[in-house]
């Protein structure tokens, strides 16, 4: 048992850390340009023929283009990413996803690699509430997302935990799938959804997580788990990049502290 | 939801805390000036502030010599956009009746103190208690403000003179001559949750939509229970709630849970004017 109240004023101050300053922050009306040669992108518009950021973020500038990178936002989806979801509705043949995008995504029947080529009953492979991960397939007009588990690698998820964060917080790489050498595998969803679990779960044995092992989970990879999640939040409270290398850096800092 | 049951498993929750854990809190008195005390509780992700603001009114009928309390909550539409209009209602009533049953113990708090002039006049305390952010853990987290805002609370002096048959009350304008009110004994809140087979203490707001049945109950420093509530659909056992009162966590947590914040207050009060109002930004 323990109960641990502290006074506010004692807390250190952090500001130490951040030593460097960031001169493109902008928050929602500042003037980014009064020149009217370069083009308006996403989150900016135009008055009085000033250009000024319309979301709190990072100003970005490719040639005359002008976006402002938004720090917390919804999934704006691209063909290609690696998302986490969760089944929110179980259709006739299509399952509806929420991936933390303005709109449900979905995932077809037809987009989903069958086990043993079967025809299932669909609540029997997905239930509601189930976690999966999946790949971006296409973006409809609207900006709703398509999805698809075609290659084993994705599919359902059996045993570990969700975070949600803001997707801006990860770091785009060639893979997302981590097998950290601390004994448990994390996925860092493009969507800003991570799911952490212990390692020689669903990640090596490739079916498309059909066949769920339910075997309870020992404690100390529990222990590790809780402490990778605790690293991944305390990361996102800093606003740090999230990628393998960080996360890793972070837990094996965190080991100095034996209370997770 | 299976999860998160299934994390519970040997003591070890899904942040790392074992079953009795609390998650860090941090607390300051006195921050807001135009009130008689104040404090502001932030548990994890839960950040409530608590006025207390003392005025002369008159006693209860039944209560002639006592003084008076009055909760009232307001769920800020900040904290959640629930909250928004009067989504936030229920669970305003729910906390300032819990907290109504919680104070309302004869031996916890000296009301007698509070009462000027028997049937007449006496200070009425008004407890106002703000969720900035909701994190998980509502009750207990406002208990503890409350309980921190009673104990910076500062009520004028009132010396009453009789002049032929006529009472007159003069109070004390001086910001030093000023009486405190004694909470060593006032309870705290201390929620236990049933997730699965265990009884989590402190449930975050994940684990709390995993609870089907929590019992809350006030408990003082030396242990006395002086309010009990039982909430959500689940069923509790007669044994499991015997064992999260008696044997096992509620009594034993409330009184750690009063004894740090008593040992907190008493270090901040002791830095005194030292230390600076961190306030609301940083």
């Amino acid at each position: 048992m323990s109960v641990d109240i502290r006074i506010a004023g004692a807390r250190e101050s952090t500001k130490q850390l951040d030593s460097e300053e960031i001169s493109s922050l902008v928050t929602p009306g500042d003037v980014i340009t009064t020149d009217t040669g370069f083009m308006r992108g996403h989150g900016t518009y135009m008055e009085d023929d000033q250009l000024k950021a319309s979301v709190a973020g990072v100003v970005e500038r490719v040639n005359k283009l002008i976006c402002v990178k938004p720090l917390k936002t919804r999934y704006n989806g691209e063909v290609g990413d690696v998302v986490i979801g969760r089944i929110l509705e179980v259709g006739q043949r299509r399952w509806k996803v929420d991936t933390h995008s303005k709109l449900d995504s979905v995932l077809m029947l037809s987009s989903v690699n069958l086990p043993g080529g079967e025809l299932i009953l669909l609540e029997l492979l997905l239930l509601l509430d189930n976690v999966t991960q999946a790949e971006v397939q296409s973006v409809f007009a609207d900006g709703s997302l398509s999805l698809h588990t075609r290659s084993l690698k994705y599919g359902k998820l059996g045993q570990g935990v969700v975070v949600h964060l803001s997707p801006s917080l990860i770091k785009r790489r060639k893979t997302h799938f981590h097998s950290l050498p601390c004994g448990a595998s994390i996925i860092l969803g493009n969507n800003g959804y991570i799911w952490i679990c212990p390692t020689g779960n669903e990640m090596e044995d490739k079916t498309g997580g059909y066949e769920q092992n339910l075997e309870p989970v020992q404690r100390a990879d529990r222990e590790v788990i809780s402490r990778l999640r605790n690293c991944v939040l305390a990361l996102a409270e800093h606003k740090m990049m999230l990628y393998d290398t960080s996360v890793l850096y972070t837990y094996e800092a965190s080991l100095k502290f034996p209370n997770i | 939801m299976y999860f998160v049951c299934f994390f519970l498993k040997d003591n070890c929750r899904e942040d790392g805390r074992g079953c009795e854990d609390y998650r860090h809190m941090e607390i300051e008195t006195n921050v807001v000036s135009n009130t008689s005390g104040s404090a502001r509780v932030r548990l994890a992700n839960t950040d409530i502030l608590v006025g207390v603001k003392a005025e002369l009114g008159a006693p209860a009928p039944e209560k002639p010599d006592k003084g008076r309390l009055e909760f009232f909550v307001d769920c800020s539409a900040n904290a959640t956009p629930e909250f928004e209009g009067r989504g936030g209602e229920e669970l305003a009533t729910e906390i300032s009746g819990m907290l109504n049953r919680a104070y309302d113990c004869p031996a916890c708090l000296d009301l007698q103190k509070l009462c000027v002039i028997p049937n007449q006049q006496c200070w009425v305390l008004y407890i106002d208690i703000l969720l900035l952010e909701c994190g998980g853990n509502l009750f207990d987290a406002a208990s503890i403000a409350v309980k921190a805002a009673l104990y910076n609370t500062k009520i004028p002096t009132v010396t009453v003179s009789r002049d032929e048959g006529i009472m007159e009350l003069e109070i004390s304008d001086d910001p030093y001559d000023v009486q405190k009110i004694e909470v060593k004994l006032a309870p705290c809140i201390v929620t236990l949750s049933k997730i699965g087979h265990s009884h989590v203490v402190d449930a975050s707001q994940k684990e709390e939509s995993c609870c089907l049945a929590r019992l809350m109950m006030g408990v003082t420093q030396n242990g006395t229970i002086t309010a009990l509530k039982k909430e959500g659909s689940g069923s509790l056992d007669p044994t499991s709630v015997e064992d999260m009162i008696e044997v096992g966590t509620g009594k034993r947590v409330g009184e750690a849970l009063n004894k740090s914040l008593t040992t907190a207050l008493e270090e901040e009060e002791r830095q005194g004017t030292k230390s600076k109002t961190l306030g609301f930004l940083r």
